[in-house]
């Protein structure tokens, strides 16, 4: 795959770059080569598809029906059914220019989580939340395979943690998992939402923490784990850094910028010249 | 007359009608060129006519009576104290007898020198900058602000007149140390990086920042690049690495223009002197000692429920009084990233982005636009070409450089390294002069003059390329 750095590699107008198979390291668009100092036609084009298909992915909706039916696979305990919800903003159109309405729960949806609360369930102290935020597809590909990881993990647990039943929120922002998670009067709320697509990740999910959820708060008091997909952070990774999340947020009573991150501590220490090909060993 | 009656502080009889505005937030507001943030507000002007009728009302105030009719009040944001505390009466006093229209007509006038508007700079407070900008049209905006330099300096020379730096922004969605590597390269060999090699982390913690500040201060010294490595974490993150020991050159910080903006950003003034002193501490820097990096835009008020109803535009130019309290290397107003919903399509952000670039500059700060979009913004490739170009014609000290245009951490579309050859191609600008002499030195720029680039790989780079990719 080595590419030859001496010979020309001019070939008429277009210029090649021979650091092009570090393309093999990273999804970023280096070694495009160029004309004159441009973008190459071909190059050129390759975006304009990507932008076609990421502003597509925004307004492909979320199928409930068929996410519900993937989640009953689930290792859920008394595998209650997920809570349908649907924010205040009624279309994708709405829901782009009024984030006010998608971080806050329509009123019959409101209605459902009082009836839940009704029914004498026990004190909840976690509740997670699916939301399609910018990009349905991101919940659809990585909701599942996530809880797998950390369904079990939260089960096993020393003190096991008390769920609420699986929300799906249609429409939703990040914040509106504090509606809900103030709806049950959660100790503490987890949101699964698609994140903003990007040209190379149409697909990519972020988690929210908040301990104590209520409307109002700011991110100031989340914490938030970005780009779980394929080509991102694994599923085993996003439980195992949700978990010490949700294990130091239970163990300190609070999130946000007071909880730092910080499961990586031990096992990321950088050596000089470690893995930085661009630094010779030795 | 019966308008008084009704509570309005300012009222203008336009013809059959008159307009009412019950004080200067609302007259600032409704002023504003029109934008879907101000809307989502409820701030915006009901309609064109009415947003015409406050800039002439706006043209009329005096300038000294945003020292005394305070938008947010002086006793519950420290923002607006540092504001009016650190107002400079002596370097007002040559403007202090003027109206915004007068301010305008002031500031175009051959009066206005790149001298003079240095002098009086101190005795501007944001809110007379976002005033003035209201009633500016966008060749008003580039023509000053190409009058106001600004230069800052740390390892090089930035916001030289006839020079644009780059960001290289070399992001990665797990922050790989080889993928991160190949994206600082191809940046390299691009001419871009001269601002600062700025990495946003993938993972936000404080071991995570040591590494990427440690790998990237490595590559710095080891091809002894003319140039600084921030990675843009939260403050309080920066001041830890600091305090193990990490070679921190830059602090980044977003902040906001309301102290309650910058407490939903978990940060406060006193924060972020305790973080430049401890970067200053360190004494990293060669050429100068501007040791902060800030990043602003539109929006991030009302976005934190923390714009106390004011108008966008003039929440982000009070951000630019927390900026100017510390000497910062780069302020770079993020324009088109917070999405739609605050700016709507490739003309609101146009306008945004030229508007940011004036308030700071002509405020003295060294200005640089992330030209910008999201994937669910109205806006193109098209849209950031023609406010790059704008931006290059005013006088913008930086943009970013990223790959191909696309940030595949943040997840939208930026400038990329090709765009910024471009820019420099086609206005004659050059990058900072200590890593424009690097560029040649190492021979990645053949010629600088004409923008010529090495076909081949420099020397300095093969031996690592190709024990990496394997030898031919």
């Amino acid at each position: 795959m080595a590419t030859d750095m001496t010979s020309d590699p001019m070939h008429g107008a277009v210029t090649d770059n021979a650091w092009q198979p570090l393309r093999s390291f990273t999804a970023a668009r280096i070694g495009l080569g160029r004309a004159g100092t441009s973008l190459p036609t071909q190059r050129l084009q390759e975006f304009q598809l990507a932008h076609a298909r990421a502003q597509d992915a925004v307004h492909q909706p979320l199928d409930v029906e068929s996410l519900t039916q993937k989640l009953a696979q689930l290792p859920w305990p008394s595998q209650p059914t997920p809570l349908r919800l649907h924010s205040d903003a009624p279309d994708r159109g709405t829901y782009l220019q009024r984030p006010d309405l998608g971080r806050r729960l329509h009123t019959t949806s409101q209605q459902r989580l009082s009836q839940y609360l009704a029914t004498g369930a026990a004190p909840i102290d976690l509740t997670i939340v699916l939301a399609d935020g910018l990009s349905a597809l991101a919940i659809e590909k990585n909701a599942l395979p996530f809880l797998q990881q950390l369904l079990p993990a939260l089960q096993q647990s020393a003190s096991p943690w008390q769920l609420a039943p699986l929300c799906i929120v249609e429409q939703g922002r990040v914040a509106i998992g504090d509606h809900v998670g103030e709806s049950l009067a959660a100790h503490c709320v987890l949101v699964l939402i698609g994140e903003r697509p990007g040209l190379s990740s149409p697909d990519s999910m972020g988690l929210y923490l908040t301990w104590q959820p209520q409307r109002g708060l700011t991110d100031a008091t989340r914490n938030c784990i970005s780009n779980i997909r394929s080509a991102g952070l694994t599923p085993q990774e996003a439980s195992r850094k949700a978990l010490y999340l949700l294990t130091e947020a239970r163990r300190r009573q609070l999130s946000g910028v007071q909880l730092k991150e910080r499961s990586d501590q031990d096992n990321l220490e950088y050596a000089s010249g470690d893995n930085n090909f661009l630094i010779p060993s030795g | 007359m019966a308008l008084v009656n009704q509570g309005f502080q300012f009222k203008n009889r336009v013809g059959e009608v008159t307009f009412g505005f019950r004080n200067l937030a609302e007259l600032m507001a409704r002023a504003t060129p029109a934008r879907s943030g101000d809307r989502l507000a409820g701030v915006a002007a009901a309609n064109a006519e009415e947003r015409v009728v406050a800039q002439m009302t706006l043209a009329d105030v005096p300038l000294s009576q945003f020292l005394t009719d305070l938008l947010i009040p002086y006793e519950s944001d420290e923002v607006t104290r540092l504001i009016i505390d650190e107002h400079d009466t002596k370097a007002f006093a040559p403007i202090s007898h003027l109206t915004v229209g007068g301010f305008r007509d002031w500031l175009l006038s051959d009066l206005a020198t790149p001298q003079v508007l240095r002098e009086v700079r101190t005795g501007i407070t944001p809110e007379m900058a976002a005033a003035v900008s209201k009633i500016m049209r966008n060749q008003d905006l580039m023509l000053v602000a190409k009058k106001c330099r600004v230069t800052s300096a740390f390892r090089n020379t930035l916001g030289l007149p006839g020079h644009l730096s780059t960001r290289l922004q070399p992001n990665h969605p797990t922050d790989d140390i080889t993928g991160i590597a190949a994206s600082i390269l191809d940046g390299l060999l691009y001419a871009n990086g001269d601002a600062v090699i700025g990495i946003n982390p993938a993972t936000d913690n404080v071991s995570q920042a040591c590494r990427l500040i440690h790998m990237v201060g490595d590559i710095i010294d080891h091809y002894e690049i003319p140039t600084q490595s921030c990675v843009l974490t939260h403050v309080t993150n920066t001041l830890e690495a600091i305090e193990l020991g990490a070679p921190v050159d830059l602090v980044f910080q977003s902040i906001g223009g309301t102290q309650a903006t910058n407490d939903s950003f978990g940060v406060n003034l006193a924060m972020l002197s305790e973080a430049q002193d401890a970067a200053l501490s360190l004494n990293r820097g060669t050429l100068g000692n501007h040791v902060m990096y800030f990043e602003t835009g539109q929006g991030s008020s009302l976005s934190a429920n923390a714009h106390h109803h004011l108008d966008q535009q003039t929440c982000e130019t009070r951000a630019y009084a927390v900026a100017r309290k510390f000497n910062p290397l780069l302020v770079n107003t993020v324009v088109g990233f917070i999405g739609p919903e605050y700016l709507y399509d490739g003309k609101e952000i146009t306008r945004a982005g030229l508007e940011d670039h004036f308030c700071g500059k002509l405020l003295g700060l060294p200005m640089g636009c992330d030209v910008c979009y999201t994937n669910h913004a109205e806006a193109d490739q098209n849209d950031m070409d023609n406010l790059l170009t704008l931006l290059g014609v005013a006088g913008c000290n930086f943009i970013m450089g990223v790959p191909g245009s696309d940030d595949i951490m943040l997840n939208y579309q930026t400038t990329s390294f090709h765009d910024a050859l471009y820019v420099r191609r086609v206005l004659g600008l050059k990058a900072a002069p200590e890593f424009d002499a690097w560029l040649r030195k190492v021979g990645i720029n053949l010629d600088t003059e004409s923008f010529r680039l090495n076909p081949h790989v420099p020397d300095v780079f093969r031996p690592s390329l190709q024990h990496l990719l394997g030898e031919r």
